[in-house]
């Protein structure tokens, strides 16, 4: 798959770069600590020691960000990850054998999809109560009929073409032609599918956690800590602000390279 | 004819099929109900007295079919936190989401509907590149980060509103809707350049069709092929996605009622999920999911209407 470099693709994939860098810093070595909790240094505006002010706690914001980007970042993989592998598996069966299994399951998706994520999301952790994996677990289920809408109508468009029937008479099994001939040519259209899943994930996983029945404390993810940084908006507007843009920066990277991905591959 | 009658025929199916699955999610919580109602030392024979009190002896689609009786006649159970009848607390709760539902759909039908006609058929590479960007960062912002940066600017550096001071229906219904606006923007925001983004490809696609040279060349002005043939098929894909966007905001309600404080049934969602207080969580989730699944059935009716290829 060859794209044509434009604006959005070299600005989406170097935000997107930067970020996955800080994230991946962050999981290491941050500015400052962020548990240790320092009196002295309670809500500080911004400032050159402190690039997004201090917490109610005198915690470094910016360090917390950049930690909490990191849960956000691995939750938001990993649901989309459950959904893209699942999806792939059962749109690739149904697109390719099609038949009565094939009507139901697509029914079904169907159905799911009509419904918003969020509110789906809602009944399952009402029941099976909150917490980093359950979050994935419900987001990740949530996520498989889309994926797998987006590859059935690939796989049956493909399926019938001549170089699948013509690697089907020459004797390549199934499973080869299903996941070696037929999937690398869906990923123009499977690709912005991950970049979109990915934005939706982050986003899903903020709000739930911003209602705080998602990630629960001491861990802290960009949502949790806008749920806590509102009860400061007053006092310290930084810790919100600057909160709030990490995940505006991280969806927007992201749906900027996806946008050009998609552009890029539309002209070529 | 026939055709609307399969249409509510296969509407009520799904209502059922949704009901079922809402009312089987709550049976396989772990823990019973009358430990929660009796503690956990409760004799057995209290237990079995207030089981067959509750009729949880029972086979579960007996159970199911008297639940589903009583949900239509609105007696939706009674709260465990509150101790009192889910439909007097929901009461109170469910106009002021509803108002704020509505509100914020005709926010956004009101300014992408013009807004993307517009930028369908002004055909510029900048007008395009801003679109695209304009798209992107809105969608890029979570509702709840825009209710929070609104607060802040409009709250407390601007003090035209003070957040929190939520002014109730009976109190005073322009009052509640002032109040209700800005939660309402916030809300319609992402939905408005989605629908804007969709509305105006959807034209872009139909200006390049066969049709419209027709029109053209036979001296219709532009702006009567715009209205009489483009936005008539423009029109359809989008209408479409307006139901969805009821649906989304609908749910979005939850998130944005606790940014601004105000007591609609989101926020007795979330305190309820928080007290796993099932009744209240169920009655509300049958409530929404009813909804979502009306609004997409009127759209499709709507299409049918619009759309003449689909009546055959």
């Amino acid at each position: 798959m060859k794209i044509k470099k434009n604006a959005y693709f070299i600005t989406g994939g170097i935000l997107s770069a930067l970020l996955t860098i800080l994230i991946v810093v962050g999981m290491f070595w941050t500015p400052y600590s962020t548990t240790a909790m320092n009196a002295k240094a309670k809500m500080q505006p911004p400032s050159w020691s402190h690039i997004l002010g201090t917490d109610n706690f005198g915690r470094d914001v910016f360090s917390r960000v950049m930690e909490g980007a990191g849960t956000s970042f691995v939750i938001a993989l990993l649901v989309v990850l459950i959904g893209c592998v699942c999806g792939i598996v059962i749109g690739s069966l149904c697109g390719y054998y099609g038949g009565i299994a094939d009507m139901i399951l697509m029914h079904v998706c169907d159905t799911i999809t009509a419904f918003p994520a969020i509110l789906l999301a809602l009944v399952i952790i009402s029941i099976t109560g909150g917490g980093a994996y359950n979050i994935v677990l419900a987001l990740g289920i949530l996520f498989i009929p889309s994926f797998a809408r987006v590859v059935r109508t690939q796989y049956a468009g493909i399926r019938d073409l001549n170089y699948i029937k013509s690697a089907r008479l020459m004797g390549v099994s199934a499973p080869r032609i299903l996941y070696a001939h037929i999937l690398p040519n869906t990923l123009p259209v499977l690709i912005p599918a991950v970049t979109i899943g990915f934005n939706n994930a982050v986003l899903a996983e903020a709000s739930m956690s911003f209602l705080g029945i998602g990630i629960q404390p001491p861990q802290a993810s960009l949502g949790s800590m806008l749920k806590d940084s509102q009860n400061y908006l007053n006092s310290a507007p930084w810790y919100a602000l600057g909160t709030g843009l990490a995940v505006v920066l991280l969806i927007l990277a992201f749906s900027l390279l996806s946008e050009g991905v998609q552009q890029g591959s539309r002209r070529s | 004819m026939k055709l609307v009658l399969k249409k509510i025929i296969s509407l009520i199916i799904t209502l059922f099929i949704v009901s079922l699955l809402a009312f089987l999610a709550f049976q396989i919580i772990p823990g019973d109900p009358t430990t929660k109602l009796l503690g956990t030392n409760a004799t057995p024979e209290k237990v079995a007295q207030l089981r067959s009190q509750l009729g949880l002896d029972r086979p579960v689609l007996i159970r199911y079919m008297d639940w589903l009786v009583s949900f239509v006649k609105g007696e939706f159970g009674t709260s465990y936190t509150y101790n009192r009848a889910v439909s007097t607390l929901l009461a109170d709760k469910l106009p002021v989401t509803v108002l704020l539902t509505v509100l914020s759909f005709l926010i956004t039908a009101a300014v992408s509907v013009p807004i993307g006609i517009w930028a369908g058929s002004t055909r510029n590479k900048w007008v395009d590149h801003v679109f695209v960007i304009l798209d992107q960062v809105l969608m890029a912002i979570p509702p709840f980060f825009f209710g929070m940066v609104s607060c802040f600017v409009f709250g407390i550096v601007l003090r035209w509103f003070m957040p929190g001071s939520f002014i109730s229906l009976s109190e005073s219904f322009s009052g509640c809707v002032s109040y209700l606006i800005l939660p309402a923007v916030c809300l319609a925001l992402p939905r408005i350049a989605m629908t804007v983004r969709m509305l105006r490809s959807s034209i872009q696609e139909e200006l390049t069709q066969n049709y419209v040279y027709t029109a053209r060349s036979r001296g219709l002005s532009r702006s009567g092929i715009m209205r009489r043939h483009i936005l008539k098929n423009a029109m359809i894909p989008v209408v479409t996605f307006l139901a969805v966007s009821a649906a989304e905001i609908m749910t979005g309600t939850i998130i944005i009622e606790q940014v601004f404080t105000i007591p609609g049934t989101g926020r007795l969602l979330v305190s309820s999920i928080g007290n796993r207080d099932f009744p209240v969580v169920q009655a509300i989730i049958v409530i929404l999911a009813a909804w979502i699944v009306i609004v997409n059935f009127t759209a499709d009716m709507l299409n049918h209407w619009m759309d003449p290829r689909l009546r055959q």
